[in-house]
């Protein structure tokens, strides 16, 4: 009966009706090729990811030592002598904050005034090139006149004197510039996630005699939260893999070498280095020649990478919950004064 | 009119008649009798309204969109103490002239105005912008509230600006108060006061749109702009919210847009209809209703157009 199949008895238990099957074989040939390389392409994709995290994994494991994390490293022929990679990890986390710290805030305010303002609309144009030619240029472009500019004698007290003018290497220097390379990426999602909300959300902001900015502090900026972090994790994932400015702009010296007496100030006008020059020197390409440190090290910037990479799965996923909120753990943004 | 319900004391004085183009002589009173008079036992109990006054007015606005003259040449009284329902068909401009009213219009882009229109007799662009939208305040065709918390919905409308530092609002307990004042006049206190700190995106779209009806009604306006504001809800939840529109009116000035002319019928105390741009006729409920006075009218009532 009709009615039965429809209405089922409290009792039964619902059964599910399988869609009807679409068989590949009765598919046109060109179909299925079509199908069959998409496939495999896929999978080869797949398989060389695999490959790349197991092998690593594999070097890495074997070489990674709980001392590599703790040891400075030391110029030394000898691998038992020459140290660990505790200051290229520092390095990398100090230029991975001055980098973002920069980045998240002015990138979140473009974002804005494109999505929200956008006027006039030539020069909304204008930031829009200029963004794209950010994401585009090779980074050690940006380094190179990063090195131009801040090694004007002027511009000492951000890195260190020298014979003619400043030296232009520090962890300030290389963070500004690194700045650079993350913007595009925090614009990016701040723009289109902006462009997705909808405007009955700004209309109902104005009919409640709410300013633009105001609307953007209080409603736009937290509705989007998740994309917002998302970009800024993206950002930071390119800052730490960043070799070139790091080479140009932080000396690549062995360890991390403070300049003056002021504590922190001090460390932040030096030198330095981070895991991608370490890992680099210390490779049969580089000086050091120790490539077991060199892949235990790789091993550690891999992990890095993957566990920003996971934490951008989550907040994006986070956003489509329909209470769009993410776990505390995640709450990166929080970092960022004024972004909250 | 029902015996049993004596009309509100109206004491108005107007000093132009809403612009009306001039009826034609017709002595007619047929189809569209039919529905007001099937209707007439639907219109819910309405309270006694104590005093009317005039609050708002349109003076021949002419309202345009790029080259399009959306609303051509309306004179409209808005006041305290009734429901002004603007009814017509899709595209006749009602929404347009209700969005002109606290200067929403000027979020569209090339959006054009001519005419006047005053908020206690002074013109609406003398006044600061957002001073005006927190007098005249509007609710929209889909419920909208933002994404955080049932109090901080309410308690956003209320801060002059930016609201006090934190994401979460220090709960003082004048905020307390006035969101509790906010929610209980919108109906909503007895289903959300338990926990105010849940999601208003949890709510029902019923309680959602009445959320914002709280927040519209929180900073205390003095006119309350409705968009076809039960569109998006269940009959139920609309006949919550026309109550709610009744009883508000002897504190608020409310204009209405519907399509939907039973609920024009329910809640309004005045009627206007719009054509094309045009304000074909304007009266009392009552009286548009049972007798309209223009065949225009009488047809859409009827159902021929719209």
């Amino acid at each position: 009966m009709a009615t039965a199949a429809i209405s089922p008895s409290p009792g039964e238990a619902p059964v599910a009706v399988p869609p009807p099957r679409d068989r590949i074989s009765a598919w046109p040939i060109v179909d299925r090729l079509a199908y069959l390389l998409c496939w495999v392409t896929g999978i080869a994709l797949c398989l060389i990811a695999v490959a790349i995290v197991l092998y690593m994994f594999v070097k890495g494991i074997a070489y990674l030592r709980p001392g590599l994390f703790i040891q400075s490293p030391s110029p030394s022929l000898h691998q038992t002598q020459s140290g660990g990679f505790r200051d290229p990890i520092e390095g990398t986390l100090i230029v991975t904050a001055i980098g973002i710290a920069i980045a998240a805030p002015i990138g979140v305010g473009i974002a804005a005034w494109l999505s929200e303002y956008g006027r006039p609309a030539s020069l909304a144009r204008v930031v829009e090139s200029a963004i794209e030619m950010l994401a585009g240029a090779p980074s050690i472009v940006l380094a190179i006149f990063g090195l131009l500019i801040f090694s004007k004698g002027f511009l000492s007290f951000l890195s260190q004197e020298a014979a003619e003018g400043a030296l232009g290497e520090s962890f300030i220097n290389a963070g500004i510039v690194m700045s650079l390379i993350a913007l595009p990426l925090v614009v990016g999602s701040t723009r289109a996630a902006l462009a997705q909300v909808p405007d009955r959300l700004r209309e109902a902001s104005y009919a409640l005699g709410k300013t633009r900015i105001t609307t953007i502090r209080y409603v736009l900026l937290p509705a989007i939260r998740p994309s917002m972090a998302s970009g800024i994790v993206l950002g930071m994932g390119r800052i730490i893999g960043d070799t070139a400015i790091v080479t140009i702009l932080l000396g690549a010296s062995l360890k991390n070498e403070p300049v003056g007496g002021a504590p922190i100030l001090s460390t932040l006008r030096g030198t330095g280095s981070t895991l991608t020059t370490y890992v680099y020197n210390n490779s049969p390409a580089g000086e050091g020649n120790s490539h077991e440190k060199a892949y235990a090290a790789a091993f550690v910037l891999l992990m890095i990478v993957l566990a920003l990479n996971a934490i951008v799965t989550r907040l994006t996923r986070g956003g489509e919950r329909p209470e769009g909120r993410t776990g505390r753990v995640f709450q990166l943004w929080r970092l960022v004064p004024g972004l909250r | 009119m029902d015996p049993l319900m004596p009309p509100p004391v109206r004491r108005i004085a107007i000093d132009r008649d809403p612009h009306v183009a001039a009826p034609r002589p017709a002595g007619v009173s047929n189809g569209a009798a039919a529905v007001a008079g099937g209707a007439a036992q639907l219109r819910t109990a309405r309270p006694e309204v104590t005093h009317v006054s005039e609050r708002m007015r349109t003076e021949a606005v002419w309202l345009a969109y790029g080259e399009n003259w959306v609303v051509r040449d309306v004179t409209l009284p808005v006041r305290q103490g009734e429901v002004l329902a603007l009814i017509g068909a899709s595209g006749s401009g009602k929404t347009t002239l209700l969005r002109s009213m606290n200067r929403l219009t000027e979020i569209t882009e090339g959006a054009a105005r001519s005419g006047r229109i005053t908020l206690d007799s002074r013109d609406i662009y003398e006044l600061e912008v957002n001073e005006l939208r927190r007098r005249v305040s509007m609710v929209f065709q889909q419920p909208n509230p933002f994404p955080m918390s049932i109090f901080d919905n309410v308690v956003y409308a209320l801060a002059e600006q930016a609201p006090a530092r934190g994401r979460r609002r220090r709960r003082t307990p004048e905020l307390e108060q006035a969101a509790e004042e906010a929610l209980r006049r919108a109906g909503l206190w007895e289903e959300v006061g338990d926990d105010l700190g849940r999601s208003a995106l949890k709510l029902s779209g019923g309680q959602q749109q009445r959320l914002c009806i709280a927040r519209a009604l929180a900073a205390r306006p003095e006119v309350l702009l409705l968009d076809e504001p039960c569109s998006a809800l269940d009959p139920i939840s609309t006949a919550t919210i026309e109550e709610l529109i009744i009883g508000l009116r002897e504190t608020v000035a409310i204009v209405i847009v519907t399509h939907n002319l039973q609920q024009a019928f329910r809640v309004a105390d005045h009627v206007a209809f719009m054509h094309l741009g045009e304000l074909i006729e304007y009266g009392p409920s009552s009286q548009v209703f049972d007798r309209p006075a223009r065949e225009q009218t009488r047809d859409y009532i009827s159902g021929a157009f719209g």
